[in-house]
């Protein structure tokens, strides 16, 4: 109900000075009860009612911005001279020089102190009382279990949403690393923001030494191993750069557009060369080209990827990435974004001579390819769901493999140091050791790195113990393995050579196993369709069976010992006169067993 | 001045033992009264040291008020360094134990 009070007043009269008078009370409006309303509410007894006389608080949590440092220092040469003695003057010191000489208390002090000096000096040099006793022992390899620490993260100063998709490594020393950032996901718009990478020092995580400006981001980094100041990048529009610390920070050199890539230039790796300025480049539009840093116009040669050899581009296999051993310096390996892995020599007058034996590879892009430092036919892969060792002997199949995990794996590495240890990073974040000799069907050790995924991995080279990760939002964390992870055992080395020996046997005869079984069914086959049905069947049965040797040896023995039995029953009533005879029986039986053990093996 | 003499010559002998490379006396102030190595060395090595013992002598002292530092020495890879304080001087002896 609305109470209102109306009145009009003339326009004229407005602003006015109020003159205020005295009324009797007047009733403006009068709301009586209405009893039916009350009909709709009943009353309510008891009424709970809270009351607490207490503070307000409210909670609230606030994280500190992070504390920048910075290191500052002054250098402080001399002084410490009295007020009245300028020190530059040589007099003038010379003189005070002389003058504290002929104090009294200088020549006590100094034949008191003299004389302890002597006494000391003279103790040293009779006895070297810190001499190292035990100092060409090896440390005892303790067997501890294995961890690792995270030592240092390098968070990316901008917060853009970017991968860091690879690293690499300082050349000398180790102390420097570059990383390089891309957004790596399908048409994700925002790229142009940030394209910078950075070259980090390991001691500062707050800020990078030097970040490097490319036309195109990165998408993958190396520093040059003969000239520590150069750096070879790919970038996502195809072309390559180089860079170099001294320079500043855009690039020196860029390949001009026309000639590079159409795709992301994917993996860029330095060759061995007398100059140290080739190197070669891969991308998933299917071509592998060469490069020399004086002449980026255009590669110095091309390969393109058709396993058809017959050199079509649309039939090409995209590459991802590239495997380049030093020490082999005219063989190379691709690992293709289809799966499979193809090795290639340099050395070709045309492509189908330099593209040579296809591995069948994996279910998804090789994401990762690595000889292993000490022995070269083997090689590890990643992709898919697994690692695959493979050797070179065999083309069918890889040699050792692991379980598939429940994460895509995204990058693998041999440890420089250990035979028998490679890292792997996987798409949940999580950094795997795995040590074959030790354990093969999970890794020795998982460490969660961060709660992302991780892209990219690298071993410092020398020792092996630093490990840096790039994960999807573009930290790189720097972790240190255990020792027992990073110092090679004895025979170690030899242990896992026979490892991959017998692996590639097992393979090699599994594979002719399964030849020699597809050509006699193939000869079956034939052998039905000409007719000469069941004997042949017959025969080919009964060739498996004995083909089967290890059975028939067995049942050679259990005849053997049964005879013997039978034998001994019977001679234990005629005598002991005869048992003699009997040594020698049993002895041409065992003798009889053992050859035929010998045939099985 | 006979004394001086004594000091002159317990200083050479000094100098002149097996494996010495140096010898530095300064005073309180830390400047450098006489010293064997060159002007640079000596300065570093005074600054450095005499910091140095105003702590040696206060972590004496507080372990055992009865005590006094008498003697530092200060053994790295290549050489030790012997430190010998006084009230108002301090004589530093840069040696290389040929002991082995």
């Amino acid at each position: 109900m609305d109470i209102q009070y109306v009145y009009t007043k003339k326009r004229s009269e407005f602003g006015r000075q109020v003159i205020f008078t005295d009324r009797p009370v007047e009733l403006i409006a009068d709301i009586p009860p209405n009893l039916e309303l009350s009909r709709e509410y009943i009353s309510r007894n008891p009424v709970e009612l809270a009351i607490q006389n207490v503070r307000e608080f409210s909670e609230h949590w606030v994280n500190t911005v992070r504390f920048e440092t910075e290191n500052r220092g002054i250098n402080h040469v001399e002084g410490g001279w009295p007020k009245d003695i300028n020190s530059l003057e040589p007099d003038q010191t010379s003189r005070f020089r002389k003058k504290t000489e002929k104090e009294d208390g200088y020549t006590r002090s100094m034949l008191s102190l003299g004389q302890l000096v002597e006494h000391t000096i003279k103790q040293n040099n009779a006895v070297d009382i810190y001499e190292n006793y035990f100092q060409n022992l090896e440390p005892d390899v303790v067997e501890e279990a294995p961890y690792a620490k995270t030592v240092n993260i390098y968070r990316d100063p901008h917060n853009a949403r970017r991968a860091a998709n690879h690293i690499s490594w300082y050349a000398d020393g180790a102390r420097k690393l570059a990383v390089s950032y891309c957004n790596l996901e399908f048409q994700s718009g925002a790229n142009d923001s940030f394209i910078d990478s950075y070259i980090w020092d390991t001691a500062n995580p707050t800020k990078p030494d030097l970040s490097l400006k490319p036309i195109s981001p990165l998408v993958c980094i190396e520093f040059n191993p003969k000239d520590t100041h150069q750096l070879v990048g790919g970038c996502y529009n195809g072309q390559v750069c180089i860079f170099d610390t001294r320079k500043g920070s855009t690039a020196v050199e860029q390949s001009l557009i026309e000639n590079s890539h159409r795709d992301p230039a994917y993996k860029t790796v330095w060759l061995q060369s007398k100059s140290g300025t080739e190197f070669f480049s891969a991308s998933t539009d299917g071509k592998v080209l060469w490069w020399d840093t004086k002449k980026l116009s255009e590669p110095v040669d091309t390969l393109i990827l058709d396993i058809e050899k017959k050199g079509r581009l649309e039939h090409a296999l995209g590459a991802m990435s590239l495997e380049y051993e030093p020490t082999i310096p005219t063989k190379f390996m691709v690992g293709t974004e289809q799966g499979r892995i193809v090795s290639c020599n340099r050395k070709g007058k045309n492509d189908a001579e330099k593209i040579g034996n296809v591995f069948p590879g994996h279910w998804g892009p090789v994401y990762a390819l690595q000889r292993h430092p000490n022995f070269l036919k083997t090689f590890l892969s990643v992709g898919d769901w697994t690692v695959r060792i493979w050797s070179e002997e065999m083309r069918d199949d890889c040699i050792m493999w692991t379980k598939p995990s429940v994460h895509a794996l995204t990058d693998g590495q041999w440890s420089p140091t250990r035979s028998s240890i490679f890292f792997t990073t996987k798409m949940d974040g999580t950094l795997d050791v795995w040590d074959i000799l030790f354990k093969q069907n999970e890794p020795t050790l998982s460490i969660q790195v961060v709660d992302e995924a991780l892209y990219c991995l690298r071993v410092q080279e020398p020792h092996g113990r630093l490990v840096a990760c790039g994960s999807q939002n573009g930290t790189v964390t720097l972790v240190e393995v255990s020792d027992n992870l990073c110092i090679q055992g004895k025979s170690e080395k030899a242990l896992v050579n026979g490892m991959f020996d017998r692996e590639t046997r097992r393979a090699k005869i599994l594979e002719a196993r399964g030849r020699a079984r597809r050509d006699i069914r193939g000869k079956s086959a034939h052998g039905e369709k000409t007719e000469k049905t069941t004997t042949d069947g017959g025969t080919v049965e009964a060739e498996l069976k004995e083909a089967d040797p290890i059975e028939k040896a067995e049942k050679d023995f259990w005849k053997i010992v049964e005879e013997e039995k039978r034998k001994r029953d019977r001679k234990t009533v005629t005598g002991t006169e005869k048992t003699a005879g009997e040594a020698g029986e049993m002895a041409q039986a065992e003798e009889a067993a053992n050859t035929t053990g010998q045939t099985v093996q | 001045m006979a004394s001086q003499n004594e000091v002159d010559d317990m200083i050479k002998r000094i100098q002149a033992a097996k494996g010495v490379q140096g010898l530095i006396i300064i005073d309180s102030e830390g400047i450098p009264i006489r010293t064997s190595m060159d002007n640079e060395t000596t300065l570093h090595y005074a600054a450095l040291i005499s910091q140095l013992t105003v702590h040696a002598k206060r972590v004496v002292r507080e372990l055992d008020p009865s005590q006094e530092l008498e003697q530092l020495r200060l053994r790295s890879y290549k050489h030790e360094i012997i430190v010998a304080p006084e009230s108002k001087y301090i004589m530093i002896v840069v040696q290389v134990p040929e002991a082995l």
